[in-house]
């Protein structure tokens, strides 16, 4: 796909948003870059990893968004720019870090983008990070078409340089995960040294001082954002509605004007300086008509940061009508898209808009209402998550106390569904499950008496389990660590980490054992291979009656993704029709989606076009009728 | 209505693991190449784990249009999965929409574990017929286990998208990025089946 180092200045590619904020940063010359993986983040860095060595960067996968922040933060205090990029959550777990690094200053630029999931397509949960910006006192750019994505991180650079504070990017699914036209700009030569100046030390004391220090940068940000070409009124001088937005909401509200033919009754001003606002030219804004929609992406940040602004120049600006989140004309929850703003539209002008003919909607309603079957996400055919989890619920069923399971953030999240047999309890965060189920192992004293198992992968485990492993132990909890070991962190595209033994410049590294380090925390370790059903469940049985401190059961196998692109299968798997006597456990408890049933023989059958050839269904049927056959 | 008439809104659903989001790329990259704008807004994260999966390409002259096709406004539907195709006319349907659907489905784990119900596909082709402009069907997936590997139905389907000459994009030009974009070794067999589809919507013409 797309090289993002291509050096031909003025060409014109087809980018993800989040490959445009990577050239963004070549463009500006970005020397180290660093991440931990997850939606809608990971191509930032990925794509910069692909090119690190021709570019003669340093890319890192870190262990978590933490100490991904800290090590840009050490290149920045070298004099080197530096990028670092991270989904929602990320920030929630790098947020300690940046509420220190905030007051103290710079010396290269560094850049933090951070990339919201609206409507949560891939996360655990909904946010807005911009709020982090307001918490932090830093500066916040929103891109708002792919060319932005790009030419707003190169400036982004030079932002943080200009004030000596990290410069905060947000992006959200539809801009990073999406693709448009972005026209190249030159490659930079820079041959930047590093070097740490011991006589300017990165303190945050005295705390008044720099707090008073950061504020003062904001007021100076201020006045920088005004004359931002990132700020830009599009329609009529005089305009019936205005509409102020930011990021993805720009080309909705333009769409949604055009598909109404509002052009010369509704104006938008796009703000690309999200925080803080340019003060000034938001008030010229607010005196060019009455009434205003507020179109963003999760939270009405932008909306209350508007509201605050005329509340505050009401003496110069009048009276005023907003809409919005708050006025619910768009809905509180959810990505932003045309027909939102549509609605909007219509509801405040009193327009009446069809998008198509009324009995096309009624009758094709009516159609897919009964003739389109729901897809619920599955784990996929092969896939050893599966096999884990089928013998976590034999072994909770065989052990008959209810015991339960925490969960974590990973491709076995969906466990939460009948993938994984409803087993997860929790998914609030990487690696709560452990810590909750420390927690858990606690309570015997009040009464307390089913077991707990808590489930992590092994990206997590390095994330963020650990330390509730190391708690767990001093504390003597009474649980059940299951480590599912794909060898991968899989979820977000494949990317290694410390247990795998390659990093993101492509060098091999001693990977570290999570064995050996669970065995130091002072846990009783054991490693299963999941495809083996009996032994797992078994295992897994007797650390449940094992009620001394924690216990942990590696259950390790490659993800059958990443195991498909490197292995051939050994053998091709087949449903004896003779042999099945249409138990339907296969097919409908076990859930491989490459079974399927045979509605006329009335057994089940193997779908060749998805059925990696695994064979752990052979095991599963109670029959022996699935047979592993040899290629002939 | 201003871009409308200069404007395509090509969907391009499946299952994941279809290979969607690849074609939606190379489309859209060879259209950026004839100096179109071209916006793709995709679904993906959870891709490879079952779900549905859309692609909205959006064309335009000049003009970057939104990552979203606003409702009742497709264009043009390629459904590597039958199923799929109804789902998007749903929201994106009208009575313009150029459809061409895989007749193969592909279960999902509802319909299999009898939690849901899979049409049968002349009952689907009658709907899809009745809310379209034109639908056409190939045999996509047979085709492609002939050629000897599942996979490539994607590109067949490309290959009879394009030979319907409903966006301007030529198959001569689309194959001349493919083989500047893929391996030798993959572009020949995708090169292949791009004639496959090609061959097979021109006999049913």
């Amino acid at each position: 796909m797309p090289i993002i180092d291509l050096d031909e200045p003025q060409k014109e590619l087809l980018l993800m948003g989040n490959e445009a904020i990577a050239r963004g940063a070549l463009e500006a010359g970005v020397k180290v870059c660093t991440a931990y993986p997850g939606t809608p983040s990971s191509e930032i860095i990925g794509s910069l990893a692909e090119v690190a060595k021709a570019r003669d960067l340093y890319v890192e996968w870190s262990v978590n968004e933490k100490v991904a922040l800290e090590v840009a933060a050490s290149a920045s205090f070298s004099g080197l720019r530096s990028i670092c990029a991270m989904k929602q959550n990320g920030l929630n777990v790098a947020s300690d870090f940046l509420l220190h690094l905030n007051m103290v200053g710079l010396n290269g630029g560094l850049v933090l983008v951070t990339c919201d999931d609206p409507s949560a397509h891939s996360s655990p949960n909904e946010q807005d990070s911009r709020a982090y910006s307001k918490l932090a006192d830093l500066p916040l750019l929103e891109p708002a078409t792919f060319q932005e994505a790009k030419d707003m991180t190169t400036w982004a650079f030079t932002i943080s340089e200009e004030i000596g504070c990290v410069c905060m990017m947000r992006g959200v699914t539809r801009i990073s995960h999406s693709r448009g036209n972005v026209t190249l700009g030159e490659l930079p030569k820079s041959n930047v040294k590093a070097h740490y100046d011991a006589s300017t030390r990165r303190l945050t004391q005295p705390v008044n001082q720099r707090h008073q220090w950061l504020h003062s940068k904001l007021a100076q940000l201020g006045e920088i954002f005004e004359t931002s070409k990132f700020n830009q009124y599009y329609g009529p001088e005089r305009p019936d509605v205005l509409i102020f937005t930011c990021g993805s909401g720009l080309l909705y509200s333009q769409e949604a004007v055009n598909l109404m033919g509002l052009e010369d009754a509704v104006g938008i001003f796009k703000i690309g300086t999200s925080w803080p606002l340019p003060t000034k030219t938001i008030v010229e804004h607010l005196k060019r008509t009455e009434k205003f929609l507020i179109i963003e992406e999760v939270d009405p940040f932008l909306e209350c940061n508007v509201l605050e602004i005329a509340a505050y120049e009401s003496m110069k600006i009048g009276p005023k009508a907003f809409y919005g989140k708050r006025s619910q004309h768009v809905p509180s929850v959810g990505e932003m898209d045309t027909d939102r703003v549509i609605d909007a539209l219509s509801s405040i002008l009193d327009i009446r808009y069809e998008a198509r003919d009324r009995s096309y909607t009624k009758t094709i309603g009516e159609i897919a209402n009964t003739l389109v079957p729901e897809r619920t996400m599955g784990f996929c055919s092969g896939c050893p998550h599966r096999a884990s989890f089928w013998s976590i619920k034999n072994a909770l069923e065989t052990d008959k106390r209810g015991g339960f399971v925490t969960g974590d953030i990973g491709c076995y999240s969906l466990a939460r569904g009948p993938a994984g047999y409803y087993l997860l309890q929790t998914n609030l965060g990487m690696g709560s499950g452990a810590g909750l189920a420390s927690g858990f192992g606690k309570l015997d004293r009040f009464g307390l008496d089913q077991p707990v198992i808590a489930v992590c992968g092994d990206s997590t485990f390095f994330h963020a389990a650990m330390p509730a492993l190391a708690n767990a132990h001093y504390n003597q909890s009474n649980f059940v660590m299951v480590v599912l070991d794909n060898s991968a962190t899989a979820m977000t595209g494949f990317q290694p980490h410390p247990g795998v033994g390659i990093n993101a410049m492509g060098d091999k590294v001693e990977p570290l054992n999570i064995e050996s380090i669970c065995r130091d925390f002072g846990a009783k370790v054991e490693v299963t291979d999941p495809f083996d059903l009996r032994g797992t469940t078994k295992r897994l049985l007797e650390m449940l009656k094992d009620q001394k401190g924690p216990k942990v059961l590696i259950m390790r196998r490659k993800c059958a993704l990443l195991k498909q692109r490197e292995e051939e299968p050994l053998y091709k798997v087949r449903v004896d029709p003779q042999k099945c006597i249409g138990c339907e456990l296969c097919a409908k408890v076990f859930r491989c989606p490459g079974l399927i049933w045979d509605k006329e023989l009335e057994v089940a059958a193997i779908d060749e076009a998805l059925c990696v050839r695994c064979g752990l269904c052979v095991d599963i049927c109670p029959e022996e009728a699935i047979l592993r056959e040899k290629e002939s | 209505m201003g871009f409308r008439t200069e404007a395509y809104n090509l969907i391009i659903t499946g299952v994941g693991g279809q290979g969607n989001v690849l074609i939606s790329q190379l489309i859209g990259q060879s259209l950026v190449s004839k100096g179109y704008f071209v916006t793709i807004g995709e679904t993906y994260g959870m891709a490879q784990r079952g779900g549905s999966v859309m692609s909205h390409i959006r064309i335009a002259r000049g003009k970057q249009l939104s990552p979203l096709i606003p409702r009742a406004k497709g264009d043009f539907i390629v459904a590597l999965e039958p199923v799929e195709a109804l789902r998007v006319l749903g929201v994106y349907g009208n009575l313009h929409v150029v459809v061409l659907v895989n007749t193969r489905p592909i279960y999902p784990v509802d319909v299999t574990t009898g939690n849901a119900f899979y049409p049968d596909f002349k009952e689907l082709r009658k709907a899809l017929g009745s809310h379209s402009r034109k639908t056409y069907s190939i045999d996509a997936t047979d085709k492609a286990i002939q050629m000897g590997l599942p996979i490539l139905a994607n590109m067949i389907m490309v290959g009879a998208f394009l030979a319907l000459k409903l966006i301007p994009l030529g198959i001569e030009e689309f194959r001349e990025n493919l083989s500047n974009t893929l391996s030798q070794k993959r572009f020949e067999i995708n090169a292949k089946a791009l004639e496959a589809g090609e061959a097979i919507i021109q006999e049913s013409l």
